[in-house]
């Protein structure tokens, strides 16, 4: 049974595919049931029932003049098109659309990295370009500079930039969209624009300065639907010499406060790259007693939980510390901060990490030299590649609902309790508890994780996670507590949470998209922007 | 000792150019697709951060329990569509492969290859 486009027949379907044959030749198009199942959502909870949004068809251009063409094809049948760079934003959606039938404009053709500059430390590279390519790209050329990469190296700078996705090192590149510079983006009536310097002839700047002059609309295109991005800058950092760990523990429950601020000082002064928060307390989850303190309604007092982690001999909190940088520059920053928390919470012990010199050996990679246990993924921290991350996934995939909370101790412990409460409903393991740590993944703020694993031979477990997706999202907002990212299924509940002043950022976006695009032909509905045409 | 150290290494380079010459060009080009496409996931070395094996390798280790290789590339009877199958459907964890980054091509090539590494 095929899909199709909306407002369309099947000679209209047809006589669309055939404009889309001509512009990129036969053998990029694609709308048969068994080329198209590979666009669904693998890890969508609401697989095979209704609600599961799927695309018509696909299209895969090979470079920038096709992706105007297929543009202009788009816009002049009206057929919505879903941009994807290289389509692995599991848990997000896939490669799956916000409007059913719509057409897959897939770039992970367009493959090139165009450039990387070590003198300058940054890369330009276009939408079907991996995080593996680019690794690639740099270590056969022995380039001096490191990228910053999330968990599954097979997904592209582009996309997870777009939909502002993270990393593990220093705070100036871990946030992806906030690293980039210069945009090359084919507009909905198929014009091409550069933003920054790329809009200035003849500059060659493009990737160092973001902003040009005037209004910068880049923003526009991350979660958003207002064009599609060709190429993107990045910028690099430069390969560091050197690389340390160490590990601080405090004892008490509130020690997490203070424990916080110092990790926001040392953070946001430059001096560390990504801290891992962990409690040591997690380790007695297994013990029945022990579950029930910390996932009980309302939360344990603090009194419980310091006797809980004294009865056992552990400490409550821990964080995971990393330096990038010269050798006597990464030494001289752990002594400060050791010393820094040491001399300011009572109880608090230091412990020396793993330290050598960059590049890692293979048996350093394999991190097995770190004297203490750790969260930390080494190949990450280190930006290289890899999906061994993939041994975390359950089932056929999960969901993901991932709040952003201030950098407080106070609001760790809030969260904790809320969520917590609001879960308990749920068959599912205990996302929220008074151990559940924050992550550090954007640079300036927390956040915490709710990833329920999807079964797609499950329906009733599906339908319980979707619920509680929902629900989690709902919860969260009447406190202050977004989400950052959502698959298309989601991005309508968590763009409502961002209501402030009657939704007024929503209708500047929707005011500009029915500008922009009168078609309502790229991504409609992406980041909860709906165009006039199909707006409820 | 040196002359004959360095001719060692000399005959060594050339054994290793010859076999690289006489290699299938649809064998050498399914040894770069699985290298870039599939080993990350289903190589035979080991894990992240201390794991025994990557994950696909392990995930498939734990389903055969030892009645099949949990490596691909020491498998030999991996068809191109029973390969197809896998990687246009997905099978638990492991989600599609669409046309665009792995063509049907690509993945007789990598059948090829199995062949071959299966073999070795």
């Amino acid at each position: 049974m095929s899909i199709l486009p909306p407002d369309m027949d099947e000679s209209a379907f047809a006589a669309f595919l055939n404009d889309l044959r001509g512009a990129v030749g036969e053998d990029w198009v694609w709308s048969s049931d068994t080329d198209m199942f590979p666009y669904r959502d693998a890890f969508s909870p609401v697989w095979n029932t209704p609600e599961e949004i799927q695309a018509s068809s696909a299209v895969a251009p090979a470079d920038v003049a096709q992706v105007q063409e297929v543009v202009r094809i788009a816009k002049r049948h009206r057929v919505p098109l879903h941009p994807i760079s290289t389509g692995k934003n599991f848990g997000y959606g896939g490669a799956s659309p916000n409007v059913q039938g719509s057409a897959v404009l897939d770039l992970k053709r367009m493959d090139r990295v165009i450039e990387v500059n070590e003198e300058r430390n940054y890369c330009l590279v276009e939408p079907g370009v991996s995080y593996f390519d680019l690794y690639r790209h740099i270590q056969e050329r022995g380039l001096k500079v490191m990228i910053d990469c999330p968990d599954p190296g097979w997904g592209s700078p582009v996309g997870n930039a777009l939909d502002r996705g993270v990393g593990y090192t220093m705070p100036q590149f871990r946030d992806h969209f906030g690293a980039h510079c210069g945009m090359e983006v084919v507009l909905p009536d198929g014009e091409l624009m550069r933003t920054g310097m790329g809009a200035m002839p003849g500059a060659d700047s493009w990737q160092e300065y973001p902003y040009g002059f005037g209004p910068d609309p880049s923003g526009l295109f991350a979660q958003g639907n207002f064009g599609v991005v060709t190429k993107m800058g990045f910028r690099l950092m430069p390969q560091p010499e050197y690389y340390r760990t160490g590990l601080v523990r405090v004892p008490r429950r509130r020690d997490l406060i203070k424990l916080v601020h110092h990790v926001n000082y040392l953070s946001d002064s430059g001096m560390v790259s990504e801290v891992r928060f962990a409690s040591p307390l997690s380790a007695l989850l297994g013990d029945p007693d022990f579950a029930a303190l910390a996932t009980k309604l309302g939360g344990p007092s603090d009194a419980e939980m310091d006797a809980a982690a004294s009865a056992a001999g552990l400490h409550s909190w821990a964080i995971d510390l990393q330096f990038l940088g010269p050798e006597a520059a990464t030494a001289a920053q752990w002594e400060y901060a050791r010393d820094r928390i040491l001399s300011d919470i009572p109880g608090a012990e230091a412990l020396d990490g793993d330290h050598f010199a960059l590049p890692a050996t293979e048996a350093q990679l394999e991190n097995d030299t770190q004297p203490y246990p750790t969260a930390i993924r080494r190949k990450g921290a280190l930006g290289i590649p890899s999906l061994g991350i993939w041994e975390i996934v359950r089932d056929d995939g999960h969901v993901g609902f991932f709040p952003v909370l201030p950098r407080d101790g106070e609001a760790v412990f809030e969260m904790q309790r809320v969520l917590g409460d609001a879960s308990r409903e749920y068959p599912l393991p205990p996302y929220f508890s008074a151990v559940t740590a924050p992550l550090f993944w954007h640079s300036n703020t927390f956040q915490m994780v709710f990833a329920p694993s999807i079964r797609r031979d499950d329906p009733e477990h599906n339908a319980m996670v979707h619920r509680a997706m929902k629900h989690m999202v709902a919860v969260a907002a009447e406190h202050g507590w977004g989400d950052y990212r959502a698959a298309p299924i989601y991005q309508d509940d968590v763009a409502a949470t961002y209501s402030f002043n009657g939704g007024a950022l929503r209708k500047f976006l929707e005011a500009m998209k029915d500008a922009v695009d009168p078609d309502g032909i790229i991504a409609p509905g992406r980041g909860g922007v709906w165009p006039a045409r199909f707006r409820p | 000792m040196k002359v004959l150290f360095a001719s060692v290494l000399l005959g060594a380079a050339l054994s290793l150019s010859v076999a690289a010459q006489s290699e299938d060009p649809q064998v050498a080009h399914g040894r770069q697709v699985f290298e870039r496409q599939c080993a990350p996931c289903h190589g035979r070395g080991p894990g992240d951060d201390r794991s025994p094996m990557l994950p696909g390798t392990a995930a498939l280790a734990e389903k055969y329990d030892g009645a099949r290789p949990a490596a691909l590339e020491d498998r030999s009877d991996l068809s191109a569509p029973v390969i197809t199958l896998f990687v246009r459907r997905g099978s638990g964890a492991m989600p599609f492969f669409r046309a665009s980054e792995l063509s049907d091509a690509d993945i007789a090539a990598i059948a090829a290859y199995l062949q071959t590494s299966s073999a070795d």
